[in-house]
């Protein structure tokens, strides 16, 4: 099973989601995450999902099933080697005097916001790669998490315009 | 000009080229008929008994010309029984625009009386679907339905319309009829001459059909590359009739209750020019066997049906006319003489029906629909053990003229269907309905529509008094326990369709039935005829779900 990162980018109407969902349920395509954003067009949204298959031709199914809805403008999978992966974090931990240092040296190795203090808790928030995110989570597997969200995976490639990437 | 949306609604209608749709009245479509009653000479509209039986009707519009098929309900459910019509139409790629009532925008999404979120409902079997929620969308999204349905690969569409954008005015200004682009010219060249190559270097070719090939020109090209290169052609259930009957190319049917030279021939070919299809499961029953030994080469114009189902060896994506046309001038004229002579001993020991002195066979009561009906008639079926009949042992010669449900496998599509395609194709064209008693009972009520317009269907019942594919299941992997496949009904055809108006016929043996079917015929009126036959009749040959050409049984 290998890890993909798929762009859609779609008509923003309401709904939109529904479609892409549905199709992704119907066709027993399971989704690891999926985030949708704005693009530098108000016309249309951005889908990023990622999604575990076993070949390469499931994945370009999902692709090519995604590219026959009608409000997909272009669906592309992105290079994973050469894409920039962003994830945010936020986590709330028990914490008291005892704890807090040793949290806030954790934190501060991560790079890691403290975005809230209370007596009994502490909430971070951190951005960065999912390996980054999980390496992190590892480092907090011993204290007492309270509650937590991840936004799953949002994602461009790098370098100037790409082919398969028309102008809107 | 300004007008209200129902006004709107109807003059869209005919600027896109409706002159016949189907439909059934209800409270939040009341004023889009109001319209439609006063655009009486411009459009036909046929209330059914049903509105699945409309959907239907609509569908088999479709199927039997080629047109984009218009259906009509109300909201709540009248949309939701249009359901199983629109998804037979969506598995069978048929163009279709269904339009639905609603309830008023302010009442959406409150539970209001007849309300259904048919939007939701549709979205996984319809190609697009929409919501006009302003009046002035009306118009454009309408026309942006009937684009939908006709381009690409084609398919059903529906536009939910609540009430007050009916009643609501906006201003109007006429568009002209989308008219399909001549099917798209932009291909890979490359892919095209790549795959002329490999057809080039076959010793053992075969080219399996679907129903991709129902285009223009789609039966033309096919005989040319057929004859050109001599490679012997099979085809599935919803291609039946692009080649003719009598065409020596022409293997037959292909897969579960395909002849065994047709499945034999795509096992031992090297090379499998699949054209227009989607190597369903009942095609390719194993898709790890499915012509294990040959190169396949996919012709299809939908891009996501490239080894959806089986892995091909190469693909050209685009129409099949288009791609075959384009393909031709670098084929090379060929002769596969040991190939043929290996496929004529097939058929000879092939399965072949035997006719009984003692009891009417079905082979032979369609054997006399065709001689009876001639090369004009348009069959259409229900689903069942009398669908793989009418598939197996019509004379099909014309396309078009096979109207079944093959992917939905849809009980009771036929008589709607069959509505449809009489309301299409005028009443000089003969339209024959074959059908089982389990399929016909799903929805004999159409009856009464081919009454009230006058459609002179003939419907033939195949009665074995049982549900005889479920039953033949039950016999060959189930130890004959016949689980609700034997209901005992105590139906009177002849009675029955006495009681709608029509007139009924029960036939015993075959001479009776000729007499029965030429006298319906000649009637020019709607006529149901019963025909008895033995419930332990079996479609044969038959391949069980899974299997492959070694698992086929022949008795």
């Amino acid at each position: 099973m290998n890890r993909h990162v798929i762009s859609l980018l779609v008509d923003n109407h309401a709904g939109v989601l529904t479609r892409v969902s549905s199709l992704f349920g119907r066709r027993g395509y399971n989704i690891d995450s999926l985030t949708v954003s704005a693009t530098n067009n108000p016309a249309i949204s951005r889908i990023t999902i990622v999604v575990h298959v076993d070949d390469e031709t499931e994945l370009q199914q999902i692709i090519l099933q995604s590219a026959n809805l009608q409000e997909t403008q272009q669906v592309f999978a992105l290079d994973i080697s050469h894409s920039l992966l962003r994830e945010l974090l936020l986590i709330k931990v028990q914490a008291d005097v005892t704890n807090r240092t040793e949290l806030k040296e954790i934190c501060s190795i991560y790079k890691a916001k403290i975005i809230d203090l209370s007596p009994d808790s502490m909430v971070f928030e951190l951005t960065g790669e999912p390996e980054k995110i999980d390496a992190f989570l590892k480092m907090l597997a011993g204290y007492k998490i309270l509650e937590m969200c991840r936004t799953g995976i949002t994602a461009l490639e790098r370098g100037g315009a790409h082919g398969h990437v028309q102008q809107q | 000009m300004m007008l209200t949306g129902a006004q709107i609604f109807v003059r869209v209608l005919i600027e896109q080229g409706v002159d016949t749709m189907f439909g059934y009245p209800g409270g939040s479509v009341l004023n889009l008929y109001d319209e439609l009653y006063k655009a009486q000479d411009q459009i036909t509209h046929i209330m059914t008994a049903h509105e699945q039986g409309a959907a239907h009707a609509a569908d088999g519009y479709a199927r039997a010309t080629g047109r984009t098929g218009v259906v009509l309900a109300t909201s709540g459910p009248g949309a939701t029984n249009l359901v199983t019509g629109i998804a037979t139409a969506y598995m069978d790629s048929v163009p279709m625009v269904a339009f639905t009532g609603n309830v008023g925008t302010n009442l959406i999404g409150k539970d209001s009386f007849q309300e259904v979120y048919i939007t939701g409902i549709t979205m996984p079997i319809t190609k697009h679907n929409f919501v006009v929620r302003h009046v002035e969308e009306l118009a454009d999204t309408m026309r942006e339905a009937f684009r939908i349905a006709q381009t690409g690969r084609k398919g059903p569409v529906l536009v939910d319309i609540p009430k007050d954008v009916t009643s609501a005015r906006a201003e109007y200004t006429p568009a002209p009829a989308f008219r399909p682009a001549p099917p798209s010219t932009e291909y890979d060249p490359i892919a095209v001459r790549q795959a002329a190559e490999i057809i080039n270097r076959a010793k053992r070719p075969i080219i399996y059909f679907g129903g991709g090939t129902h285009t223009n020109g789609g039966r033309t090209y096919l005989q040319e590359l057929i004859h050109k290169a001599d490679i012997p052609a099979t085809h599935t259930l919803m291609a039946a009739g692009v080649l003719s009957y009598g065409d020596p190319m022409n293997l037959g049917i292909l897969g579960m209750h395909g002849n065994f030279t047709s499945n034999k021939a795509v096992d031992e070919a090297d090379v499998v020019v699949a054209i227009g299809t989607r190597f369903s499961d009942r095609v390719a029953l194993n898709t790890k066997s499915f012509a294990h030994n040959a190169t396949i080469v996919q012709i299809d114009i939908d891009p996501a049906e490239v080894s959806k189902n089986v892995p091909v060896g190469h693909s050209v994506v685009g129409d099949a006319a288009v791609i075959l046309s384009a393909m031709l001038p670098y084929i090379q004229p060929a002769r596969h003489e040991e190939w043929w002579a290996q496929i004529h001993e097939w058929q000879a020991n092939d399965f072949h029906p035997q006719d009984h002195d003692d009891r009417m066979m079905p082979h032979q009561i369609i054997g006399t629909c065709c001689e009876l009906a001639g090369p004009d008639a348009v069959y259409v079926t229900d689903v069942g053990q009398h669908q793989m009949w009418a598939a197996q042992y019509i004379k099909h010669v014309k396309e078009r003229g096979f109207l079944t449900s093959g992917g939905l496998g849809t009980m009771g599509f036929g008589y709607g269907a069959a509505l449809g395609a009489q309301a299409a194709l005028g009443r000089e064209t003969p339209v024959v309905m074959m059908t089982g008693d389990g399929s016909f009972h799903m929805n004999m009520n159409e009856a009464c529509t081919a009454v009230s317009y006058n459609l002179p269907v003939v419907t033939v019942i195949f009665n074995n008094q049982v549900l005889g594919m479920v039953r033949q299941w039950q016999t060959a992997f189930y130890g004959k326990r016949y689980s609700s496949t034997d209901p005992h009904r105590q139906t009177n055809y002849v009675k029955v369709a006495e009681g709608f108006g029509l007139k009924g016929y029960h036939c015993e043996n075959l001479e009776q039935f000729k007499a029965a079917f030429a006298e319906a015929l000649a009637s020019h009126k709607p006529a149901w005829i019963e025909c008895v036959i033995n419930k332990d009749e079996k479609v044969l040959p038959m391949i069980p779900a899974g299997g492959t050409i070694e698992d086929m049984m022949m008795s």
